[in-house]
């Protein structure tokens, strides 16, 4: 099952990507195709941080454990998507201008943010293989990757900060996400009010991946 | 019982190893391709389709101006296609699908405030005030974009002269129609409805600010602001109000929509100045079409008609 799935879920997640490939081949990107691409490869990103966000709460309350297989590549995926959407900035804003990348980033809030998200993802990304979760150990291993919460909360602030008078769309992707780290504090605090140990499928989890 | 046996299975008729395993790559291969498909067709729902521009009746008599750029014009369909007009939808792509039914007759605008006499004039009779002219101006937004269009109309002066405010009048304040059925963007309290913007005398007299119904030698299309609106090419676009149905003079200064949102940011005066940042900077643009960015200038490029209308004045303190 898994050996066509995982190849499955791969190609769909290409098909954002091939989307926009194929409306910039049809100049279907509007009359700003450079805001176009800023803006789809963006909220990209942030679908791709809640989705791989949603595989723990997902696979435990529908007790389908094998997704846990699936989580390592969508996270990639988010990061491949928050490149191309850093690189939509970097080339096609500031033409790879380093002094005006740098003033950007200390002066627009929103920048800073973006900037927090995207940076929190590479160590994830470093060490997305098995060969680093040995070499650090389960336990290091997942504190680290808990980057990810951070990540995905700069990305929504960075959102909520840019736009200039409609909150409507940020404020959903700000709502999964809550409702996401809701289930995770309500996992941690629960067992620990009634005395079980978290410990076995913690370790369970890591060993799965 | 007779129970038959397979025999009657030619070997000639056994698929070969090869190419049932071959069938298999196929199937895979048509469920992969069923895969990209349906996300595909779920992504497309969040995505735009192909837009049509309307086409409005055709200007007659229109005269050329001096105040028109030679710059390149910016495509009719990018202008009709790509519109902030948070009235309608705060996604640029909507108001062009979103206004197509928009009634823009019968069209009154009140004269009210410090006139000698308040009046409510037809837009047919406004129209026809002075000669309509061309004038093909730069419009900046402050999203950091740039357009050239040849808008149709006449300057806000005349509108003026004939509104005939009183001494007191300092300021002209201008409101958009209030109509959530036909504007669907107003039922959320995204700003403040209905827009406001407001000129000082002055600049509200200057020939450049001019009253527009048309563009492209047509009638405005209804997601540029038909059937009548502002252009002020020295100020960013949010300047620009659209549909306007009263005109109001007073001595104060009005409080005007982005300004309420985000003092900040926005200012009354919202001058085009690349050396004010608001919340990103304001120091290049792009000009829709072109694929590098490129300086803003100061007023826009029109300081030699309006910078006079500032002098002594602290563009940093009044932005």
């Amino acid at each position: 099952m898994l050996r066509y799935l995982k190849p499955a879920v791969f190609v769909a997640c290409l098909v954002p990507l091939a989307l926009l490939v194929w409306d910039a081949l049809h100049s279907q990107l509007g009359a700003n195709p450079i805001e176009a691409i800023t803006h789809y490869t963006g909220n990209c990103t942030l679908i791709f941080l809640l989705i791989t966000l949603a595989i723990t709460p997902l696979r435990k309350l529908t007790r389908q454990y094998w997704l846990i297989n699936l989580r390592r590549m969508l996270g990639l995926f988010a990061f491949f998507y928050g490149t191309l959407h850093l690189m939509t900035w970097v080339w096609l804003d500031k033409f790879f201008d380093p002094h005006e990348m740098l003033a950007d980033i200390a002066k627009r809030k929103f920048i800073t943010a973006g900037m927090t998200g995207f940076v929190l993802m590479i160590p994830l990304a470093l060490t997305s293989t098995k060969w680093s979760i040995r070499k650090m150990g389960g336990k290091r291993w997942q504190a680290l990757h808990r980057l990810i919460y951070f990540s995905a909360a700069a990305g929504v602030i960075h959102y909520i900060w840019l736009v200039k008078a409609d909150l409507k769309k940020p404020l959903e992707y700000a709502a999964v996400l809550g409702v996401l780290m809701l289930y995770r504090i309500v996992a941690w605090v629960w067992p620990r009010s009634k005395g079980v140990s978290q410990n076995l499928p913690a370790a369970a989890e890591v060993s799965e991946i | 019982m007779l129970i038959k046996k397979a025999a009657d299975i030619r070997s000639s008729e056994i698929t070969p190893r090869s190419l049932y395993l071959n069938r298999r790559k196929f199937l895979a291969g048509a469920a992969m391709a069923g895969v990209a498909a349906a996300t595909g067709a779920g992504l497309r729902e969040l995505i735009a389709p192909s837009l049509r521009a309307l086409a409005g009746n055709k200007i007659d008599g229109i005269k050329k101006s001096p105040f028109s750029t030679t710059e390149a014009i910016t495509p009719f369909k990018d202008v009709s296609t790509y519109n902030n007009y948070y009235e309608f939808s705060t996604e640029k792509d909507e108001p062009a699908k979103m206004a197509t039914k928009f009634r823009t007759r019968p069209w009154k605008v009140k004269i009210e405030g410090l006139v000698d006499k308040k009046q409510e004039l037809d837009i047919d009779t406004i129209v026809k005030m002075a000669p309509a002219e061309e004038r093909i101006y730069r419009h900046r937004c402050v999203e950091g974009w740039s357009i050239v269009v040849p808008w149709v109309g006449f300057s806000l002066s005349e509108l003026i002269k004939r509104a005939n405010p009183t001494g007191k009048a300092k300021f002209v304040e201008f409101t958009t129609i209030y109509d959530m059925a036909q504007m669907p963007g107003q039922q959320r309290p995204v700003l403040q409805w209905p827009y406001v913007e407001a000129l000082r005398m002055d600049e509200a007299m200057n020939p450049l600010a001019l009253l527009a119904f048309g563009m492209y030698g047509e009638d405005l299309p209804n997601q540029d602001g038909a059937p009548l609106r502002l252009v002020v090419p020295w100020k960013y676009g949010f300047k620009s109000i659209k549909a306007i149905v009263k005109v109001r003079f007073t001595d104060k200064q009005p409080d005007t929509t982005w300004n309420l949102a985000n003092p900040p940011v926005y200012g009354f005066y919202s001058n085009v100045n690349p050396n004010v940042d608001t919340y990103h900077s304001q120091a290049t643009e792009r000009r829709l079409g072109e694929f590098r960015k490129r300086p803003t200038l100061m007023f826009n490029g029109y300081g030699d008609q309006v910078a006079s209308l500032y002098s002594g004045m602290d563009l940093k303190k009044y932005y």
